[in-house]
């Protein structure tokens, strides 16, 4: 691996690290679509700062994303007050209103500037080692490597230092306000946090799936876990593992960085939805069908009970027949006898079928309840 | 905290206002030291606006609000809150002894985080209202009524001398209900201030020493005895309350 390679490799774990974090918050507090605005709104932020500083990696950069980002949020939460405009609205109106004024400077004055839409839109990873930080003639490095470390290092310092603050802001924040821990601040340094990190992500995977870097690994992390510290640890080394595999791929088949990591950040979320213990939808297929037979068989073993020892007992128990009397399918019926004979519940003579005393116990159990 | 005060929650003259809609209408309140205080009205009454007013949530168009003399800003410490259970997202991924210690939150201050001493007093609150065994359950798994245990555990680690919540009594169990109406009244032998919103009729005056009837307007305040009237409650009602008429 060259250099060159291992920069990329680098900025890839740092950005997917520096967004991963924040996002746990953005999921929890059902907040996911806002990262989308902000990402989007911050455009014009981004195009002005670059008008005054003709460098795309400039920290005025991040700090005019930044406020541009907040301005959107402060923009959707003040229409969604009126009480005119529900949230979802309201975020579809802002961010569009924010990011087509950025779209209409680009357009104009694009002949004079180095700035494309493509760039803005999609990032390219790629190409980030080429833009070098040179103190004194000496190049020490890409510079979206430093900008998305110290981002990473500011977003863990935020963390680490307002854990519990942010957990009760996010948990009950009728609670955090009564106690005095200022909600609407840690809201908006929550928020400062993310558009400045979407700003920093932006010159390595764009303005679009900057969303799934933040999203997705938090989504990920919250049906892999109860617990907010597991569900932050859970999100960066999602979002890692992404990041790097996303790079292999798009080097194997020689196609977008950025595209492979996002594409690879939604087949991962899938693959959890899919497999996880408990809540995983694969577990929930399997526990419906255990709990479908275990009533069937419960059914089975009540009707046994009832005409145990009675006149009629030999014909209701006779297998052939089962179906007819409690009106099942034959195939599911003889599959509900073999599920119960499998489980001891009732064994068979002939073609009768007879309650064993463990299923003689369960059938009179479940009638108690 | 001046311990000889005749009034642990003064309200006066509080209206409060979403829009132009008043939700309170000049409300005066006076709550004396050591009762047990149902706050009773319709539906639309303002009963949670008037707790979230006492608590600073929501701004009041005109009055004032003062917690033992001071204003609540400065009263943080010694003021218990239990919101509705609706209000949070259950599905947050915490357990119950996590949030239990959220109750010490106040008193830690900002950044510190709670340690051994607030693990020992949530496993006490814990004990209190009978929920110790389910400290590690993951808050999703809780009933409505274990829900409510494990937020009156949180107000308990408040160690505060005022509590106000927020229908405690909302879709419990009777078992629930009991322990929840024996912790409340051992608070206020303990000299602590309990105001609760309350939706039942028929057991303020079985688990109250003090009401308050509000529609909008305060149209009754004082010790359950006096207070809580078939005249009072008709004028806070209008005339829907058929099953009270033998009082």
């Amino acid at each position: 691996m060259s250099l060159e390679q291992s920069y990329v490799l680098l900025i890839a774990i740092f950005t997917a690290s520096a967004c991963a974090l924040p996002g746990v918050y953005l999921v929890l507090r059902r907040m996911t679509l806002m990262s989308d605005a902000i990402s989007h709104a911050i455009l014009p932020g981004i195009v002005l700062a670059f008008f005054l500083t003709n460098n795309l990696s400039s920290p005025l950069l991040i700090l005019a994303a930044a406020g541009t980002g907040v301005l959107t949020v402060v923009c959707v939460e003040l229409l969604q007050k009126t009480g005119l405009v529900k949230e979802d609205a309201a975020i579809g109106l802002t961010f569009p209103a924010l990011f087509s004024i950025g779209v209409i400077l680009i357009s104009r004055y694009s002949n004079n500037i180095h700035l494309d839409l493509d760039t803005v839109l999609l990032g390219e990873l790629a190409y980030a080692p080429l833009n070098q930080l040179r103190i004194g003639g000496y190049e020490l490095g890409p510079v979206s490597l430093y900008v998305m470390g110290v981002l990473l290092c500011l977003n863990l310092t935020f963390i680490l230092l307002f854990y519990k603050e942010l957990k009760l802001v996010t948990f009950d924040v009728g609670l955090a306000a009564t106690l005095g821990f200022a909600p609407t601040l840690i809201h908006y340094g929550l928020m400062t946090l993310v558009s400045m990190t979407t700003v920093g992500a932006f010159d390595a995977v764009g303005s679009i799936l900057v969303v799934a870097l933040i999203v997705g690994p938090a989504a990920t992390a919250y049906l892999m876990t109860d617990g907010l510290t597991r569900m932050l640890i859970f999100s960066v080394t999602v979002g890692c593992m992404n990041a790097v595999g996303g790079y292999f791929i798009a080097d194997v088949f020689d196609v977008s960085i950025a595209g492979a990591i996002s594409t690879l950040t939604f087949l991962v979320f899938g693959l959890v939805f899919l497999v996880v213990p408990q809540r995983g939808l694969i577990a929930i297929a399997h526990r419906h069908m255990r709990q479908k037979w275990e009533f069937a068989q419960t059914m089975l073993v009540i009707h046994l009970l009832n005409h145990e020892g009675l006149p009629e007992a030999d014909e209701e128990s006779e297998i052939a027949h089962l179906h007819e009397h409690l009106q099942w399918e034959p195939t599911f019926a003889s599959k509900v006898v073999k599920y119960a004979l499998n489980n001891k519940y009732v064994s068979q003579t002939a073609t009768r079928l007879s309650l064993t005393d463990r299923g003689r116990s369960i059938a009179r159990k479940a009638l108690v309840q | 905290m001046d311990t000889k005060a005749t009034k642990a929650i003064e309200v006066t003259d509080l209206t409060v206002a979403y829009q132009e809609t008043p939700v309170l209408w000049d409300i005066d309140l006076d709550v004396p030291p050591g009762v047990l205080l149902a706050i009773v009205g319709p539906n639309g009454a303002g009963k949670t606006t008037l707790i979230k007013a006492i608590l600073g949530l929501v701004r009041p168009a005109a009055g004032n609000v003062l917690i033992y003399n001071k204003p609540y800003a400065a009263q943080r410490r010694i003021v218990g809150y239990v919101p509705q259970r609706g209000t949070v997202d259950w599905d947050f991924p915490t357990n119950v002894l996590d949030v239990v210690m959220m109750g010490r939150y106040g008193s830690l201050g900002w950044i510190r985080r709670p340690g051994i001493k607030e693990r020992e007093l949530a496993m006490l609150a814990l004990q209190k209202v009978g929920m110790e065994d389910y400290r590690t359950r993951q808050i999703s798994q809780l009933s409505g009524g274990q829900q409510q245990r494990v937020f009156l555990a949180r107000a308990l680690i408040q160690d505060a001398t005022v509590y106000l919540m927020d229908e405690p009594f909302q879709g419990v169990d009777a078992t629930t209900e009991r322990a929840i109406v024996t912790l409340l009244q051992e608070l206020r032998e303990n000299g602590k201030t309990v105001v609760v919103v309350h939706h039942d009729l028929q057991t303020v005056t079985d688990y109250f020493d003090w009401v308050t009837l509000l529609n909008i307007r305060r149209i009754a305040s004082g010790p359950v005895d006096d207070t809580f009237t078939s005249d009072n409650l008709r004028e806070t009602y209008g005339g829907r309350i058929a099953f009270m008429k033998n009082r």
